[in-house]
């Protein structure tokens, strides 16, 4: 199946591009997108813990099981608002 | 059509526009925040910020710390806009308003959207500082964390 992947911040930096195609096995969780990314972009690992998803537009787990055509979009950690 | 109380903008943000927009004639109280751009963070000078947003992701996170602020607090009404893109010293990054029948709740509910906002919206801030650049990573957005939503309330009580 194939799926798209948004990066934003840091992790867009790192990868050098905002959006990602990818064509991972049927029955694949947002995890394997994820695990996809730590094997082809160093610095990528540094994130594993504290990275979170979605799909689709609405928060997921990194066990989420993907469908064709989906929208995964990971997120480093927020800094939003101004304290 | 979108729901005008909960926005991503790269245009500046205008506190009274925001305020209107959930004051009614059974509000007593109005209670606004505003973040600005400060011109120094963790002892370096900062130049100025540029805040990226997952704007669709965003916009619903805002509208769920609205309904977790209602069930807390049924009275109030909620608005929060936040800006993206480069933002000058003294700019207003974000603007919240609460209104509700007294002031208690207004202050409250305001105080738990920024706090939520900082845990969960994805929203990133680049830091431009004499020297150098640097992204400001908090908190692992995660809306489900409950220990996350308590020590939120918590700030507001």
């Amino acid at each position: 199946m194939h799926v798209t992947i948004r990066l934003f911040a840091r992790l867009r930096e790192m990868a050098g591009a905002q959006e990602i195609r990818r064509t991972l096995p049927d029955g694949s969780s947002v995890r394997a997108a994820w695990d996809s990314l730590v094997t082809e972009f160093p610095g990528f690992d540094d994130y594993s813990r504290a990275v979170s998803c979605a799909v689709n537009e609405e928060y997921a787990r990194m066990t989420t099981p993907l469908s064709d055509g989906d929208d995964v979009a990971f997120l480093p950690p927020v800094s939003g608002g101004q304290s | 059509m979108s729901d005008p109380r909960f926005r991503v903008t790269s245009d500046p943000l205008d506190a009274t526009v925001v305020s209107t927009i959930v004051s009614s004639a059974d509000c007593g109280a109005v209670a606004t925040f505003v973040g600005l751009v400060r011109n120094e963070n963790g002892g370096r000078r900062v130049l100025w910020l540029e805040y990226e947003a997952y704007e669709p992701l965003a916009v619903k996170a805002f509208a769920r710390i609205d309904e977790e602020a209602g069930e807390r607090w049924p009275s109030i009404g909620l608005a929060i806009h936040h800006r993206i893109g480069r933002l000058e010293i003294g700019d207003a990054s974000v603007v919240i308003a609460a209104t509700s029948p007294h002031r208690a709740e207004a202050f409250a509910a305001c105080r738990y959207a920024i706090e939520r906002i900082k845990q969960i919206a994805p929203i990133w801030k680049h830091e431009h500082f004499e020297g150098g650049e640097t992204w400001i990573e908090g908190a692992t957005a995660d809306p489900m964390d409950e220990d996350a939503r308590r020590m939120a309330f918590e700030q507001c009580t």
